[in-house]
C-alpha cells in the first residue's frame, strides 16, 4: 500500500513538473531558446497568492486569477525587453545568458520585496483526501487536484495547437520561422503568446506546487524549475506530450527514489536518470532527431 | 501603372552591401525573370520585396502602395506570395497541413475549400498525397507544394525564388510547364532562376544581375540571343 501511495504522490509531483515543463519545451519549441527564468515566474506567482491571500485577505480562487494575470504580464514582458532584441544577435548563447540573468533579477527582487525569510503558503486547496481500502491508501485533495488540472492543461493545450489558427501558427513558427513568415504569421506575436501561457501554467504550477510544499522563499521556483527542464529534455524538448511523460516519470523516480534509496541523493537519482537517457536516446524520449542545415 | 515597382533599393547584411540600388518593374500579367550568378543579389532582392529584409535606400511599390517597410506576415494578405529558396515546406507537417498553412490569412472556409481543389486540380500528386508528411515527398513534389502553398493564399503576384533548383531534368520541365500556367491562369510571376535558358523561354522580360547591380535588361527573347548572356550565363 505504501507503494501506491508513493506512485500516486510522484505522480502528483510529476504533473506540476509537466506543467512547468511544458513552459520551458513550448518556448524552446517555438523559439529555440531556453528560458532559464521559468522557473522564478513559478515563485512570482506563488507571492502573488501569498500576498493576496495571507495580506490581503481576498478569496483564494481571485488570488490565483491575478497571480495567473500577474505571470502572464510579466513572461510576456520579459519577452518584449529582455528577449526579443537578442533573437537575431550572432550567438544564441546571448539570449540564454540573459535568461540565467534574468532568474537571478527574478530572485532577488523577490528577495528585496518579500524578504528572505520562509513564508507559509496559505491553505487554499481544502479539498477532502480520499480514502481507499479501509484508510490505508490516503490520496490528498491536493494531490487529485494537480493530477486533475495537469490532465485539463494537457487536454486543453493539444486541442489548442490542432484546432485554432493561433495553435497552427505556432506549429509553423516552431518548424521554420521564415516560411511561417511568409505565410502571413506574425512570429514576435506567436512567440509572445507562447510566453503567455507558458507564464500563466507557471503560474498554476506555482499554486499547485506550494499547496503541496507550503514553504515559500525567493528560490521556491529554482529547483523544481531545473527539474521541469530536466523533464522537459527526458521526455524531448519541443514535444508537448514529451514534456507531459517526462514531468510525470521524473515526479515517480524522485519520490521512489526519496522513499526507497535515499533522501539526500533524489536529486542525485533525478540526474543520474537523465545522463543515462541521454546517453541512449540523446533526443529525449519523445524527442525527433535534429537535423542540421547544410 | 507598374504593378510592382523597385526603384534604387540598397540592401546590406552588416557592412556588407549586397543590393547596390537595384531598380525595375513588373507589370500586371507579365512573367519577369531576374537571372544572375551566385551571390548576385537574386534572393536579397525578393527578400525585400516580400518584407523579409528592409532597404537602407530605395521604395519597393505594390499595386500604388508604398511596401518598403511593410513587415513580412503583412504582404501576404496584401496579395504578394513568396515561393521560397529551397522550398521550405513545413516538414513534419502534412501536405493538407501545409496548404492550410498557405491560406492562414483567409478567412472564409468556403472559399478556401474551393481554393484547396483547384490546387488539387493543377497538382493531382499532391492530392494523391494529402495525408503524407511533406518530409516525405522528393524534391520535385515539394516544389509543387511549395507553388501550391503560395497560390493557397490567391496572389496576384507571385514571387519565386530559384524553383527548378536541385531538381531531375522530367521535373525541371514540369515545373517550368507549371509556373506557364499559373502566369496563363492570371497571376503575375517574379522568377528567381539559375536556370537561364529554361527561365527567359517562358520568360516576358527578364533583368540580369551582377553584383547587387542590374546591368541588363530587355525583352526574354532578345537576351536569349544577346552574346553576352550566351557566353556567360547560358554556357554556349
Amino acid at each position: 500500500m505504501s507503494f501506491l501511495s508513493y506512485l500516486i504522490n510522484g505522480i502528483s509531483l510529476g504533473s506540476v513538473y509537466a506543467i512547468i515543463a511544458l513552459g520551458y519545451t513550448m518556448v524552446y519549441g517555438i523559439a529555440k531558446m531556453l528560458n532559464f527564468a521559468h522557473g522564478d515566474i513559478i515563485m512570482i506567482g506563488a507571492y502573488i497568492v501569498f500576498t493576496c491571500v495571507s495580506t490581503a485577505g481576498m478569496h483564494p480562487a481571485l488570488a490565483v486569477l491575478l497571480a495567473v494575470i500577474g505571470c502572464t504580464v510579466l513572461g510576456v514582458l520579459i519577452e518584449r525587453v529582455a528577449y526579443r532584441p537578442l533573437r537575431s544577435a550572432a550567438s544564441p548563447l546571448a539570449v540564454l545568458i540573459t535568461a540565467i540573468g534574468m532568474s537571478y533579477l527574478l530572485q532577488n527582487l523577490a528577495l528585496l520585496i518579500f524578504g528572505a525569510n520562509t513564508k507559509n503558503f496559505p491553505e487554499i486547496i481544502t479539498l477532502p483526501s480520499l480514502s481507499l481500502a479501509d484508510g490505508q491508501l490516503n490520496i490528498t485533495g491536493t494531490s487529485l487536484l494537480t493530477i486533475g488540472v495537469c490532465v485539463v492543461i494537457m487536454a486543453a493545450l493539444m486541442i489548442f495547437i490542432r484546432k485554432t489558427k493561433a495553435g497552427q501558427a505556432m506549429l509553423a513558427v516552431s518548424e521554420d520561422k521564415g516560411a511561417a513568415q511568409l505565410m502571413g504569421i506574425n512570429v514576435n506575436g506567436t512567440i509572445a503568446l507562447t510566453f503567455a501561457i507558458g507564464s500563466a501554467l507557471a503560474a498554476i504550477a506555482g499554486v499547485l506546487l506550494c499547496s503541496a510544499y507550503p514553504s515559500l522563499t525567493p528560490y521556491t521556483g529554482s529547483m523544481p524549475g531545473i527539474r521541469a527542464f530536466v523533464a522537459a529534455v527526458f521526455g524531448g524538448i519541443g514535444s508537448v506530450p514529451g514534456a507531459l511523460i517526462g514531468g510525470i516519470l521524473l515526479g515517480v523516480i524522485e519520490i521512489l527514489g526519496r522513499a526507497y534509496i535515499s533522501s539526500q541523493l533524489a536529486d542525485a537519482i533525478v540526474f543520474g536518470v537523465l545522463i543515462v537517457v541521454l546517453l541512449v536516446k540523446p533526443t529525449g524520449i519523445l524527442g525527433k532527431n535534429i537535423q542540421e542545415k547544410v | 501603372m507598374a504593378m510592382l515597382e523597385v526603384n534604387g533599393i540598397e540592401v546590406y547584411y552588416g557592412m556588407i552591401q549586397a543590393l547596390k540600388g537595384v531598380t525595375f518593374q513588373v507589370d500586371k500579367g507579365e512573367i519577369i525573370a531576374l537571372i544572375g550568378a551566385n551571390g548576385a543579389g537574386k534572393t536579397t532582392t525578393l527578400h525585400t520585396i516580400t518584407g523579409l529584409l528592409t532597404p537602407k535606400k530605395g521604395t519597393v511599390t505594390f499595386e500604388g502602395k508604398d511596401i518598403t517597410h511593410t513587415p513580412a506576415h503583412k504582404i501576404v494578405s496584401m496579395g504578394i506570395a513568396h515561393v521560397p529558396e529551397g522550398r521550405r515546406v513545413f516538414a513534419d507537417l502534412s501536405v493538407y497541413q501545409n496548404l492550410r498553412m498557405g491560406a492562414y490569412t483567409r478567412k472564409d472556409k468556403n472559399e478556401i475549400e474551393q481554393t484547396l481543389e483547384i490546387i488539387y486540380e493543377r497538382f493531382p500528386r499532391l492530392k494523391e498525397r494529402k495525408n503524407q508528411r511533406a518530409g516525405t515527398l522528393s524534391g520535385g513534389e515539394q516544389q509543387m507544394l511549395a507553388m501550391g502553398r503560395a497560390l493557397m493564399s490567391r496572389p496576384r503576384l507571385i514571387v519565386m525564388d530559384e524553383p527548378s533548383m536541385g531538381l531531375s531534368p522530367i521535373f525541371v520541365n514540369e515545373i517550368f510547364d507549371i509556373i506557364a500556367e499559373i502566369s496563363r491562369a492570371g497571376t503575375t510571376v517574379l522568377l528567381v532562376e539559375q536556370n537561364a535558358k529554361k527561365a527567359l523561354n517562358i520568360a516576358n522580360r527578364a533583368y540580369v544581375l551582377e553584383t547587387g547591380k542590374i546591368v541588363l535588361s530587355g525583352d526574354a527573347k532578345d537576351l536569349l540571343n544577346d552574346d553576352a548572356i550566351k557566353k556567360a550565363y547560358l554556357g554556349e
